[in-house]
């Protein structure tokens, strides 16, 4: 126990008299927190229209003026063939073409039938889906008001009308979806990356020789190794907690010590990986590139930018691997929906046997060698 | 038990390739062993042997009493070992550096603040009390790494190549310290590639592409060679082995 508390002492004078370490606890979850919350969000506004109008009848105008009055198109610019834009779409100016054919409105009154084409920029093909469900939306309104004009018959008032109800995200804010998956990342980030690399950092100066031929017991090591990253992490987690409080009224509406309880136990796992990734590289270098590897397919994984429901079955079932996605999944269920612990057990279950595992296999791999 | 160290037919491979062929050799105790070789003749992997850091392949080792295989940790309680790297912290001061190795060898503390008091004293460092180790000249790092290793006043102190990059002046009195230990009855186990300095040590071996081709004190080595001095038997067996390989 003693030699623990000098172990820890030695890494606590280290870890604050290196000069980039309370900007890494303390800069980084804030900005984490306030950029990334924007990212990448579902939602999308301002999409850049044009019109191809080749009817130019009153019919036209005024479907192109619902999409002039919605909150999600701007106008760009009107031309008389698709050749004219084509420029503008190439240079990401315009996004999406409105095509409205000759005969528009003539076919509308007397064959009550006719067409529109959509032109939509899919490089990117959840927004390409996302602009044309817009659009469709618009024009099925248009639609229904005018087979009531036509027919005196109001469709929106008869038949089935679905309402939605968002619950848990009434007002569907992005941020209160990504700020419990951002904490995550965080906790992790500093976890796995602060322990392995500070491990690691003692075999290329060549200190941990010095340490290895000293008596200290294998897990005297690692405590007083991971304990102070283990501390920081949580402090960082209960940082961000307060940050997404106040500055996102983030609503925390489970335990909050449920939260910081799952999260010692996901911490252990982490730091266990850290640890892992140090046994078996030699340099700082290998290690971050190493970390990074896995967290870069932990976090895209995880569904934390991309929903997982989006990915194809054999890499959701990847899942199952990607700790990351345990504790995304625990901590928007209990922050968001105020699960309580038999809600969470499932995820609980999996993060505790993974932390066993992880840091079971990192203390054997380690070994008090040269 | 009057061996420090007992090493039968120690050897270590890394593959196919043998870095240390069957070393056989006793230091006693209270004894300056010297352990000269080139660069890679297997020096360093033999002390790392000796100090639990590295397993052997095959052969017995005893230090301290204790065997290698079974008992490194216990080794360990009994051994001071100053690598050929300079192994304190850097962004330590003299005083934390002192007071962490000595809380890890289970010092007390007001052991802790004598230590540091006397070597503080020993080694003129009042003017770097306060300051990172970083900031010292490499001479006086190497006199406090070796006060470091001495901290808990174990019976036998390996040094590996501690006088390396080290000038004359700082050498003559980084001996004077390991003669002043030797002369508390302390082991003293010595790899350096500087020959003049083999002169100081009570027994030498001379090691050459991993085994051991000379054992014996500076001086009747010198007669059985008929040598000058240790350079000239070292440049023999390196040109012996050179001839015999090619």
């Amino acid at each position: 126990m003693r030699t623990i508390l000098f172990l820890l002492q030695k890494e606590f004078i280290q870890i604050f008299r290196n000069k980039m370490m309370l900007p890494i606890i303390i800069v980084i979850p804030i900005v984490q927190l306030l950029i990334l919350s924007y990212t990448a969000t579902f939602e999308i506004k301002n999409v850049s229209l044009a019109f191809v109008d080749q009817d130019k009848t009153q019919t036209s105008k005024e479907l192109k003026s619902r999409f002039e009055h919605s909150p999600f198109f701007t106008t760009y610019a009107e031309a008389d063939h698709i050749a004219q834009l084509e420029e503008a779409m190439l240079h990401q100016k315009v996004e999406m073409i409105l095509v409205i054919p000759k005969d528009f409105e003539k076919h509308l009154n007397l064959s009550k039938k006719t067409d529109l084409q959509l032109i939509v920029d899919a490089v990117n093909g959840s927004a390409a889906n996302l602009m044309a469900s817009y659009a469709n939306q618009i024009v099925l309104g248009f639609n229904s008001d005018i087979i009531t004009e036509l027919t005196g018959f109001n469709i929106k008032e008869t038949g089935i009308h679905v309402v939605p109800r968002y619950w848990y995200n009434p007002e569907l804010d992005y941020k209160t979806y990504m700020v419990p998956g951002i904490l995550v990342l965080l906790v992790s980030l500093i976890g796995a990356f602060l322990s392995g690399m500070n491990i690691v950092r003692e075999k290329e100066i060549g200190t941990i020789e010095q340490l290895n031929v000293t008596p200290i017991k294998k897990h005297q090591f690692i405590i007083g190794k991971l304990l102070p990253f283990w501390l920081i992490a949580m402090f960082d987690l209960c940082f961000g907690l307060v940050i997404a409080k106040i500055i996102f009224a983030i609503p925390i509406l489970g335990s909050v010590w449920l939260i910081l309880g799952v999260a010692a136990i996901y911490l252990i796992l982490v730091l266990g990986l850290g640890l892992f990734i140090s046994t078996i590289t030699d340099t700082q270098q290998q290690a971050m590139f190493l970390a990074w590897f896995f967290f870069v397919i932990f976090i895209m994984l995880s569904g934390l930018f991309t929903p997982i429901e989006a990915m194809p079955e054999w890499t959701q079932r990847l899942n199952i691997l990607n700790p990351i996605a345990y504790f995304i999944d625990f901590m928007r269920m209990v922050m968001l929906k105020g699960s309580g612990f038999s809600d969470v057990l499932s995820q609980i279950l999996h993060i505790t046997i993974y932390a066993i595992i992880t840091m079971g296999l990192a203390i054997f791999r380690y070994r008090k060698r040269a | 038990m009057s061996k420090a160290v007992v090493v039968k037919d120690l050897t270590k491979k890394f593959g196919n390739f043998t870095a240390v062929n069957k070393l056989n050799f006793e230091v006693d105790k209270g004894e300056v062993f010297g352990f000269l070789g080139a660069n890679g003749a297997g020096k360093t992997t033999a002390i790392k042997i000796l100090c639990g850091l590295s397993k052997p392949s095959s052969g017995q080792v005893t230090v301290a009493g204790f065997d290698a295989y079974k008992q490194s940790e216990l080794i360990k309680k009994n051994i001071g070992y100053m690598s050929q790297r300079f192994s304190l912290y850097d962004d330590l001061t003299i005083a934390e550096n002192i007071r962490f190795y000595g809380g890890i060898y289970g010092l007390k503390r007001v052991e802790i603040q004598s230590k540091t008091k006397e070597y503080v004293k020993k080694l003129d460092l009042e003017e770097f009390e306060g300051r990172a180790v970083i900031d010292l000249p490499l001479g006086i790092k190497q006199k406090l790494a070796f006060s470091v290793a001495n901290v808990h006043n174990p019976a036998i102190i390996f040094l590996d190549e501690p006088t390396s990059g080290v000038d004359p002046i700082t050498r003559r009195q980084f001996w004077d310290m390991i003669y002043s230990e030797a002369a508390k009855g302390k082991t003293i186990f010595v790899t350096t590639h500087y020959m003049d300095e083999a002169e100081y040590c009570d027994r030498i071996t001379i090691m050459v592409d991993g085994k051991i081709e000379a054992l014996d004190s500076p001086s009747r080595l010198k007669k059985d060679f008929n040598a000058h001095n240790i350079s000239d038997i070292f440049l023999k067996l390196s040109r012996k082995q050179n001839s015999t390989q090619n």
